[in-house]
């Protein structure tokens, strides 16, 4: 698994990796469902499109994640995955989800935006890992 | 946290030495067992805030302080606006004006036991809560101005409120100098359906119980009794809220990055309060604390319907409503001094003492209702601010209890039906969507309330008046 959640006392921790920085994208995308429900009780039917840029990887990690919990928050939908292209500072993806279904979701918490705490984007032992705090 | 690296100046008062690129000390509030307890990061946090430009006295960490993100929560900073001083979007949070409301229903725990597993699902079916919920109202753009404008006052014009209820919220009910207009498109469209929902995580409604008496002559001001039944509404600015958080975090940690200052953590954004964007910040963070106050005050008159079909007799009136999440332009005495300040209460409360001019005349004698927060199983608290807390803390004490664990380690250990039954088995009626959002937010997730207003009190910060225990929580 290229995801997973990383102790905060207060909120949590997202973390993807992966063999590109896209990929770590995609990953962490997952990481933000967790936080919310169990990915994979979630159904890829509907695509969203999302796109953002900024020269900084940190910054466009950020901007990636705020996009989708702004999409979440809007089509109160969740995402069972995200596919990522990144192209020099620009990033387009699409991610696959589904309306919340309460009774199915068992939806614990709404992600509020993504932090700048503990904000990696970079290289970690030959992979590439992109995380942060996100506020719930 | 290692305490080597603290001076304790007191029982429940320990310095953080000014050093480095700090620019004033900082001071941590709570017992010894707490501060030991506390995360080393919230050493990291009061040590970076210390490092802002135009910060006055001290950077303040309240008993129930814990690991924030920029800000530690339960911090509190003031910064000069004269004298560079920053506005931080980091200071305040994303769930900006979140806060609490009391209200007495003027029913005894005798009238309401026989019928509280009804009254708790008419709540339920009447309150929105949760992941994805809506509520009745939808504001186009011109009546969201107008809530952004008006707070918890455009509410009552509206019809879902009293004016009665207005004095005693912070700011009366408005906060001034909100610029809707630089409010952005999509904080627009996340609110528009939000209006009167709860939200989730540690969001609720509770009913609850006068259970303790600490300071009976405050509160009978309070008009709190032993037995008496009483609503906490615990809520933010919503989507809203989020959203404008979101982007300026991101704008003002690029705007430092742009102008040269380093930040020792980027969470820190920050914007000088006279510069354009600290201007505009400001606008739109008021906008959102009136968002929070129509938020509660609408779900206050929701509570209201209910009661009116369930228990005819009750009459909710509203003790006090307090925000924690908040940045304020106040005045304070800094070494004899009358100075303007922005006050940042990050999981922090305003907790003013007798005699405040901002005060109703009814809490003169008394000083501010402060109140604090519990989570399901455990109790929440009503102080009152202490006039020496202006010295202290610019007039803040803490807000809740804080997490002792996270949501992952939490969910390992409950199950949130299970706990939903065993709740019940104590008295205590759960009402939630989502049974992993209650195993989150197990009471035992949560520090030991009862330390951390001790600790308050012990500390000079505000006065234990009531113990409340709770009976039926409404949770997002």
């Amino acid at each position: 698994m290229g995801w997973e959640l990383f102790y905060h006392e207060a909120d949590e921790g997202i973390r993807g990796e992966g063999e590109t920085l896209a990929e770590a994208f995609e990953q962490a995308a997952i990481a933000l469902t967790a936080v919310v429900t169990e990915p994979e009780l979630v159904a890829p039917r509907i695509p969203v499109s999302i796109e953002a840029t900024d020269d900084d990887p940190d910054f466009l990690f950020l901007a990636f994640l705020n996009a989708i919990i702004y999409e979440m928050a809007v089509r109160r939908m969740l995402f069972h995955h995200v596919d990522v292209t990144i192209e020099g500072s620009h990033m387009s993806a699409v991610a696959h989800g589904e309306p919340v279904d309460i009774a199915r979701h068992q939806p614990a918490v709404e992600v509020k935006g993504a932090t700048a705490t503990e904000l990696f984007v970079g290289q970690n032992n030959g992979r590439w890992r992109a995380q942060c705090v996100v506020d719930v | 946290m290692d305490l080597s690296r603290l001076i304790q100046r007191g029982d429940y008062e320990w310095e953080l030495p000014q050093k480095g690129n700090m620019r004033v000390p900082g001071i941590l509030y709570a017992s010894r067992a707490l501060v030991e307890a506390m995360d080393e990061k919230v050493y990291e946090q009061v040590r970076n805030v210390a490092t802002l430009p135009g910060i006055v006295g001290a950077s303040y960490a309240m008993p129930d302080a814990h690991w924030g993100y920029g800000f530690p929560i339960g911090g509190v900073a003031a910064f000069d606006p004269e004298e560079g001083g920053v506005v931080s979007a980091g200071g305040v949070g994303f769930d900006i004006s979140c806060g609490v409301r009391l209200l007495h229903t003027g029913m005894h725990i005798e009238q309401i036991r026989p019928i509280l597993p009804d009254l708790m699902d008419a709540l339920f079916n009447t309150i929105p809560a949760g992941v994805g919920s809506v509520g009745q109202i939808h504001l186009t753009d011109l009546r969201m101005s107008e809530m952004l404008r008006g707070g918890a006052w455009w509410a009552v014009e509206q019809g879902w409120g009293k004016s009665e209820d207005l004095d005693h919220i912070e700011e009366h009910g408005r906060m001034a100098g909100a610029t809707p207009e630089h409010v952005s498109g999509h904080a627009r469209r996340r609110q528009c359906d939000e209006m009167g929902t709860l939200g989730s995580g540690n969001h609720y409604l509770e009913l609850q119980e006068v259970a303790d008496l600490y300071d009976s002559e405050i509160a009978k001001c309070f008009g709190l009794n032993p037995g008496d039944v009483v609503i906490s509404i615990h809520c933010g600015s919503r989507g809203l809220g989020h959203q404008i958080g979101t982007e300026f975090l991101v704008e003002m940690a690029k705007a430092a990055r742009d102008s040269g200052i380093v930040l020792a953590d980027r969470e820190l954004a920050c914007a000088p309060a006279k510069s354009e964007v600290g201007e505009r910040y400001l606008g739109v963070m008021r906008a959102a604390t009136n968002c929070a106050l129509a938020n509660r005050e609408i779900i206050t008159h929701l509570a209201r319907q209910t009661f009116a079909e369930m228990v005819p007799e009750a009459n909710l009136t509203l003790l006090y409503d307090v925000s924690h999440n908040t940045c304020k332009d106040e005045v304070h005495t800094v070494d004899g001094e009358q100075r303007r300040l922005l006050v940042h209460r990050k999981g922090a409360t305003r907790a003013f003492g007798p005699g405040h001019e901002e005060l109703p005349p009814e809490f003169q004698q008394t000083g501010q209702p402060v109140l604090i927060g519990g989570s399901m199983g455990t109790a929440s608290y009503v102080l009152a601010g202490l006039a020496e807390n202006e010295e202290r803390s610019f007039g803040s004490a803490c807000h809740g209890s804080g997490r002792a664990m996270s949501r992952r380690q939490a969910r390992k250990i409950w199950q949130g039906r299970k706990l939903v039954d065993d709740l019940r088995e104590k008295g205590i009626h759960v009402r939630s969507p989502s049974m992993r959002g209650v195993a989150e937010e197990a009471p035992d997730a949560y520090k030991d309330v009862n330390e951390v207003v001790e600790s308050a009190e012990m500390a000079g910060l505000a006065r234990r008046v009531a113990r409340l225990r709770p009976l039926g929580v409404v949770k997002g």
